[in-house]
């Protein structure tokens, strides 16, 4: 049995834990693991497509209309964004991102806090108890086995305090996406980003920097930022945003065209290095509807710095609505189905539910045994 | 060994040298055979490199004060001749290439291995010289004509402008089809000259220290910074050849039509990143392990003991440097390595901060029960535990692959970086430097002024690098010579509060040097008094132009490794 695999099986262990605690129900779907996958699902898109309470009002009557047709997002749906002046990451909207989150403020801060304190601690004691003018005479003291071996052992134990989450983290990062789910795939360009839908007829949409105003022109024809209501904080927001559907799990790849590129979500604990030649897979999970911005993260020439990501999760209707929009095909098109409120709550737990979003129920089944003996 | 000491010994009487014998000042200084005048040589070339480092960095600084682009437009009109905006941000990325490569290869390494190595590896040992003078001497000049060309390739076409702008990296295939015009060639070139001149004086020190101690001057009385420069040549001789490869191929990839990291051709840009992280994480630690010994020496002498623990010191810099060579990966969490892979980096890398773990507590532990005298060397000592220690912490978070998926590439990254380099290795040298200067220039400096210099670079670098961490956390790319308005606030900080205190601190540094050089008083032989007990305090200041003629001798009689004797003593046992 290979490491990873083992760190799997316990990451099993630990989900159904962590489920009932009810701490890390939205994961719970995107794993598609866990024996109890049905229930902690329909919990998992109750909570992921309900949008924030105090958004509920504007975030539903606005997203309502767009199950039919799609309106670009606008900017009360702003959520992956940087906040003047913080000190902390940005806030999470992916189960990844909760777990690493959590792992980074309760796990390494603390310890990383404590350890730096403990040697200013230890450094002020000495400058104020053996400084010459109170300790004249210095020890001869060169050899302690006890302290020795504890200041050996102790830090070897706090490590390991420190891999387990970490080990966990990382196997939860790699798991792959269902069989079925989503593919998006994302190419790097000197400057710009490709985003092209295999699934959905292979169209390709290319995202460029909105001109900042004031300032030189990066993208000759592109508009400004702010000469459209919808638009994000300039730097990030782009002319054709990454759409994808909200709650699923979408299979995102990466490439580059010309040299490295990275894509890199802080808000969904994502990235990914865009490797011309090579085509790198990771799962993609975003829990509410919303626009989360990214920037390029691997230098790559001149303009690194102006080609900025922006994610537009929305219901898989809209989605729907905004590849037909893009001249792209929807697989296993049904009839047309209820507008209004009911699609945004609904199409991820009904029956007749749409093909990417029954990929997860889908790709349970030959992972749930494995999960479920090791669960037992 | 004592074999060989005592042959030293019985023709001792056959020189005929006169110590103070000094060919004329061409021969001198361009033809140097003498480790010292070496050692003068590479500190005056690291301290210039560091102020063209610096300003660089300034530069970059400036640039990021505010959003928006401010002075790029500037530099690349001096640079480019015009004033086109991509070649503006393009001049961007050759001032992070130039600062990077500049400070790591002909700042730190110079300084810490060619200055403080030479002078005094073989002063500490009690050997008149390095083993192989002349190559000394090649190595020294390598590294000139290394950091010429690399200044050169500043002023030459590299791509969407003049200069190279690959970062300090050289990442495939940015550095390879991203990159026409010679400037890049020149970059290489210049790493070749640095590489093989770090390589020969490596191959210098290992000799020098295998069979050029003194009589019972045995492995394990080595003073620390002997084993840190033993521990450290090791480290260059086995990295440095991958770097060297792995530019070669760049090289040839760019010229010659190979296709070892182009993909269209079979092969990786991946697999550059394995062979220069393979040599680049080692990296990390020869520019760390020299100061490790350096802030042993300075702690021990100021405490007035001898250092705690000295066995597992020596061992632990063993031990960082062998596991340094198994961790590259973790610098490359992102690229799409399977989880395996990641599981074992994320591990190996966390073990590295045991034997750190060790180093910080012993010296603590040395001062404990000590007598401290708060001279500036130890005050730089003091500020350098622990600002090290918190760079070693936050390389602690950067270690799990899961935390580095969101940290990765961001202002996270450059504060840990710089904590580690600009907040350690620099405190380490400016604690061995005034700990030295009077042995090496034979004047006493200001310590009022060294002090006034470390409260400046303490809260300068502090301000500087200490948000830096905030930007990183909530998602700045490092790299950026422009950014989001969010991130506005703590650039500003760090610019505008952080960066005058260098500037005012490294002024100090040169006033001080001014003062020490234009009146100074004399320097004793040792100055420090009863806490300082290696070989070089034996001799006066400056030492004479050939030491050691008689070879001094370490008393056996006594254990401990800070008593020594000259062969006169020594022959009354
Ligand atoms: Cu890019």
């Amino acid at each position: 049995m290979k490491f990873g695999d083992i760190a799997r099986k316990r990451l099993s262990f630990l989900l159904i834990l962590l489920a009932a605690l009810a701490i890390f129900a939205a994961p719970q779907g995107a794993v598609a693991q866990a024996a109890p996958a049905a229930g902690a699902q329909s919990a998992n898109v109750a909570s992921a497509t309900a949008p924030t309470p105090q958004a509920a009002q504007p975030a539903v009557t606005n997203a309502a209309p767009a199950a039919t047709s799609y309106q670009r997002l606008g900017k009360e749906w702003i959520k992956g964004v940087p906040t003047p002046g913080a000190i902390d990451f940005q806030k999470q909207y992916s189960p990844t991102g909760h777990y690493a989150y959590k792992m980074n403020t309760y796990v390494l801060t603390p310890i990383v806090i404590g350890i730096t304190a403990l040697v200013l601690v230890l450094l002020l004691w000495v400058m104020v108890r053996y400084n010459r003018r109170v300790h004249p005479v210095p020890s001869k003291t060169t050899h302690n086995t006890a302290i020795e071996v504890i200041w050996t052992v102790v830090p070897v134990l706090i490590l390991v305090a420190i891999a387990i989450p970490s080990m966990t983290l990382l196997a939860r990062q790699y798991k792959s996406p269902p069989k079925d789910a989503l593919t998006v795939k994302v190419t790097g360009y000197q400057w710009y980003w490709g985003y092209s839908y295999p699934d959905n007829g292979g169209f390709e949409v290319i995202s460029h920097m909105l001109n900042i105003p004031g300032e030189p022109v990066i993208n000759s024809g592109v508009r400004q930022d702010g000469s459209d209501p919808s638009d994000g904080p300039p730097h990030l927001e782009v002319d054709n945003r990454m759409v994808v559907p909200v709650g699923v799990p979408i299979r995102l790849q990466t490439t580059g065209a010309d040299v490295i590129h990275s894509f890199a979500v802080p808000s969904l604990w994502f990235k990914l290095d865009a490797v011309p030649g090579r085509i790198n897979e990771k799962e993609l999970f975003v829990e509410q509807p919303g626009v989360y911005y990214g920037q390029c993260s691997e230098l790559c020439g001149a303009r690194h710095g102006y080609m900025p990501i922006a994610v537009e999760a929305v219901p898989m209707d809209v989605f729907k609505a905004w590849v037909r929009s893009q001249g792209g095909t929807v697989k296993g098109e049904g009839p047309a189905r209820p507008a209004a409120l009911p699609p945004l709550q609904q199409p991820k737990i009904g029956p007749g539910a749409p093909a990417p979003a029954s990929a997860a129920p889908g790709a349970t089944a030959p992972q749930a045994p494995a999960a479920g003996a090791t669960s037992a | 060994m004592a074999t060989t000491a005592d042959t030293f010994q019985a023709h001792h009487e056959e020189h005929h040298h006169d110590a103070a014998h000094m060919p004329g000042f061409f021969a001198r200084w361009f033809m140097s055979t003498n480790h010292k005048d070496i050692g003068t040589l590479y500190l005056i070339f690291s301290i210039f490199a560091g102020v063209v480092g610096g300003a660089l960095s300034g530069l970059m600084r400036w640039e990021l004060a505010e959003p928006g682009i401010q002075i790029l437009g500037q530099i690349s009109l001096w640079l480019n001749g015009n004033m086109d905006m991509d070649q503006a941000l393009h001049t961007w990325n050759v001032l992070i290439t130039a600062h990077g490569l500049v400070m790591v290869f002909f700042v730190i390494m110079p300084a810490t291995m060619g200055g403080f190595g030479n002078w005094f590896v073989p002063l500490m040992i009690g050997a008149p010289d390095m083993a192989f003078p002349r190559m000394n001497n090649v190595a020294f000049w390598l590294t000139v004509t290394g950091f010429c060309s690399l200044m050169a390739s500043i002023f030459v076409p590299g791509g969407t402008a003049h200069g190279a702008g690959t970062g300090w990296t050289l990442y495939a295939p940015l550095s390879t089809s991203g990159s026409p015009g010679p400037s890049v060639d020149f970059v290489i070139f210049a790493l070749h000259m640095a590489g093989a001149g770090s390589i020969m004086s490596s191959i210098n020190f290992i000799t020098t220290i295998f069979n050029m101690r003194a009589p019972g001057m045995t492995l394990h009385k080595m003073p620390l910074f002997v084993w840190s420069v033993l521990v450290t040549a090791f480290l260059l001789v086995l990295a440095m050849p991958v770097l060297a490869a792995a530019i070669t191929m760049l090289l040839t990839d760019r010229n010659f039509g190979t296709t070892f990291f182009d993909a269209s051709g079979g092969g990786d840009p991946v697999l550059y990143q394995h062979l220069f992280w393979f040599f680049g994480h080692p990296e990390v630690y020869i520019m760390i392990i020299p100061g490790f010994g350096m802030i042993s020496q300075v702690v021990a002498t100021f405490s007035k003991k001898p250092i705690f623990g000295y066995l597992g010191m020596a061992y632990a810099m063993v031990a960082i440097g062998v596991v340094g060579f198994i961790v590259w990966a973790h610098h490359m969490y992102t690229t799409g390595m399977s989880v395996n892979t990641k599981m074992y980096f994320t591990a190996a890398t966390m073990v590295i901060a045991v034997p750190t773990g060790i180093k910080i507590f012993s010296w603590i532990a040395t001062m404990w029960g000590g007598s401290l005298e708060f001279k500036s060397p130890l005050v730089w000592a003091l500020g350098f535990i622990f600002l090290f220690t918190i760079g070693g912490v936050t390389g602690v978070v950067l270690a799990n692959g899961g935390i580095d998926d969101n940290l990765q590439d961001t202002y996270f990254v450059v504060a840990h970086f710089h904590y580690v380099l600009s907040l350690g290795a620099v405190f380490s040298l400016f604690a061995g430097f005034y700990y030295w200067f009077p042995k090496m220039s034979g004047k006493l400096h200001s310590e009022f002024l060294a002090h006034a210099h470390f409260w400046l670079f303490f809260i300068g670098a502090n301000l500087i690098f200490f948000p830096q961490h905030f930007l990183g956390a909530n998602g700045m790319p490092r790299r950026y010579p422009d950014y989001a308005p969010a991130f506005a606030y703590w650039n500003h900080i760090s610019s505008v509060w952080g960066f005058p205190f260098i500037i005012a601190g490294m002024i100090v540094f040169f006033v001080n040097m001014i003062y020490a050089f234009g009146f100074g008083r004399k320097a004793p032989a040792n100055y420090w008094g009863a806490g300082a007990t290696t070989l070089e305090w034996t001799l006066s200041s400056p030492p004479p132009f050939h030491q050691f003629e008689t070879l001094p001798v370490i008393e056996e009689h006594h254990t401990h490794h800070d008593v020594v004797g000259d062969a006169s003593t020594a022959s009354g046992h």
